[in-house]
């Protein structure tokens, strides 16, 4: 297995997180041929590279950079997406707190390419020992003059603003990330038909989730053919996967896509904890919808794999989940996070989310029955592609997930 | 009795509305100030932020209401968050919970009658890889046993 470090190269070096250490590991060092290559010519390396956004969506990163405008009299803004709060994901946290001068770096990279002059990173409330950290990295680069009125003595003013989320797992979809960046709480926006850019304060706002970001300065300086070097074709270069849950090593592991997903439990997690069986894993954070151990022995860890097996990459955080694990315990455990993060204003989701937990409250407490397991898929259908957002579609997934795969143990658990 | 934001704090306030393009976008930011001043929201401070934030204190409490971390009521002087979401508890989170009720003589969502300690449980903080795990104020603690519980309370004087 290849150990390719694209984001995650300095996270063992001591004291990685200072900039005295960043630039003796050749940080900010080469800005000056990104701003000699010009903004048009950076687009098009992160466009070329087939860079995929890592937040969960795995849309192409250069088809949202070519939205944002070259003529327009607003001015533009980067809004870089810290709210990291989908189950199984912690990897923009160790960037962050680890390697916060690289996601600068890149903020300086993307900003500059669409002609943003402000970038905002968006960092969720509950993440404050690490906020902390990387208002430290902001601060430095600010009395370098990495930031300010020139970057590095170019004639590109630049900020950086960190804004506080305050608890609110929404607040990670970007239209209501945005949302709560202006003040309001966080409901995501309708969307429109045709692509357009995002808007903050009706200006228009590029969005992209910290490790997509932290990658910029590796596509933009070494080139595209370099990233897609790693990977596959349709989902080049590397991700910051994630193993929890019953593994004998959790934590985040860098790979590249195409890497298949037992190898990479085994390799880089031990394997299952206590040498036990494998039941299931949840591929791609809560969201994406859980295979089978059979699933999983087949499942290679690139989007278009998870896609053809009917569930999905998504953070590329899996959950890994043994022989002693009661899946209908699993759903509920799902289930009330869902109807806690719903932000309430699609009915499908609202009411959905709160009458699945109930009846699977119903189930857990031997209460339930078998006409309940159809109605739980029954709210599945509703709440499927009718919502604003895509919160909704992925409880349809989860629920489903759970229930048609594992659909003896919740029988057992029914009267009948 | 009324709220008011210290002068250093308004100066602080100064400087960030320069960053934004427009007033609205303080509400949070002085949420949280006003939070880490007082220790909760209370009354008069939707007021002092609507001023800011040139909004209505009716709105600054509607976009209060919609976000956890925002006290809308006083909480103990240590705010224990124990995450439950299912990383956590397929790594043995049940047991933490139980053994900091017993240790702390509440339940979840309750305060020690002497206002230390409030207890919570809390959705994914982000610490999958090292749980069971919770966040006391702003500090995590991951990789909890029982036996560090006894340690992590005691460190709180």
């Amino acid at each position: 297995m290849k150990d390719v470090r694209i984001v995650s190269r300095r996270f063992g070096t001591p004291n990685s997180h200072t900039l005295e250490s960043a630039l003796a590991d050749g940080a900010y060092m080469r800005l000056k041929e990104a701003f000699a290559m010009g903004p048009e010519a950076i687009v098009a390396r992160v466009d070329a590279s087939g860079l995929r956004g890592k937040g969960g969506g795995g849309a192409p990163a250069g088809s949202k950079w070519k939205l944002m405008p070259r003529e327009d009299p607003r001015p533009s803004y980067l809004a870089v997406n810290c709210d990291e709060s989908e189950p199984g994901t912690f990897k923009d946290r160790q960037i962050i707190s680890k390697d916060p001068h690289l996601l600068i770096e890149g903020i300086i990279l993307t900003c500059f390419a669409i002609g943003a002059h402000h970038g905002y990173i968006y960092i969720r409330g509950e993440y404050a020992p690490f906020q902390k950290i990387l208002q430290r990295a902001v601060d430095e680069a600010y009395a370098a003059g990495y930031l300010g009125a020139t970057v590095d003595g170019f004639d590109y003013p630049l900020d950086i603003t960190i804004h506080r989320g305050a608890g609110a797992y929404i607040c990670g979809e970007k239209s209501a990330m945005l949302e709560s960046l202006e003040g309001k709480r966080g409901h995501p926006r309708l969307k429109p038909k045709q692509k357009e850019p995002e808007w903050y304060f009706s200006n228009p706002t590029l969005v992209n989730n910290v490790e997509t970001i932290a990658t910029v300065p590796f596509i933009v300086y070494e080139g595209p053919e370099a990233y897609r070097a790693f990977g596959t074709e349709q989902s080049p270069g590397t991700l910051l996967f994630a193993m929890s849950g019953h593994v004998e090593r959790p934590g985040v592991y860098e790979a590249e896509f195409g890497t298949p997903m037992l190898e990479y439990i085994e390799h880089f997690g031990g394997g299952v904890r206590g040498g036990r069986k494998l039941k299931a894993v949840i591929p791609g954070g809560a969201s994406t919808k859980v295979l089978t151990a059979e699933e999983a022995a087949q499942t290679t860890l690139d989007y278009e794999t998870l896609r053809a097996m009917r569930s999905s990459l998504g953070t590329g955080g899996m959950i890994v989940m043994d022989e002693t694990t009661d899946m209908v315990a699993a759903l509920k455990n799902l289930l009330e996070f869902y109807r806690h993060e719903s932000c309430g204003q699609c009915t499908p989701c609202r009411e959905g989310t709160g009458w699945s937990d109930a009846l699977l409250q119903r189930v857990l407490e031997g209460r339930g029955s078998a006409k309940d397991l159809d109605t739980l898929l029954e709210l599945a259908e509703t709440m499927n592609g009718k919502t604003i957002c895509v919160f909704a579609p992925a409880v349809a997934d989860v629920i489903t997930g759970f229930l048609t795969k594992f659909r003896s143990e919740f029988e057992a658990r029914t009267a009948g | 009795m009324s709220f008011a934001f210290h002068d250093q704090t308004l100066e602080k306030i100064a400087a960030l509305r320069e960053r934004y393009p427009q007033p609205q976008a303080l509400v949070l930011p002085l949420l949280w100030l006003a939070q880490e001043q007082e220790g909760w929201l209370k009354p008069g401070v939707f007021e002092a932020v609507a001023a800011l934030a040139e909004t209505a204190p009716m709105e600054v409490y509607r976009v209060a209401t919609f976000y956890t971390m925002f006290h809308l009521e006083p909480v103990g002087t240590y705010h224990i968050q124990v995450c439950k979401t299912l990383s956590c508890k397929l790594c043995g989170q049940a047991e933490i919970l139980e053994a900091l009720k017993a240790k702390l003589g509440i339940g979840v969502g309750e305060t020690t009658g002497d206002g230390r300690f409030t207890l919570s449980e809390v959705e994914c903080l982000g610490a999958c890889g090292s749980g069971p795990m919770l966040q006391v104020n702003e500090t995590n603690h991951e990789n909890l046993t029982v036996e560090k519980l006894e340690r992590i309370l005691e460190g709180l004087a």
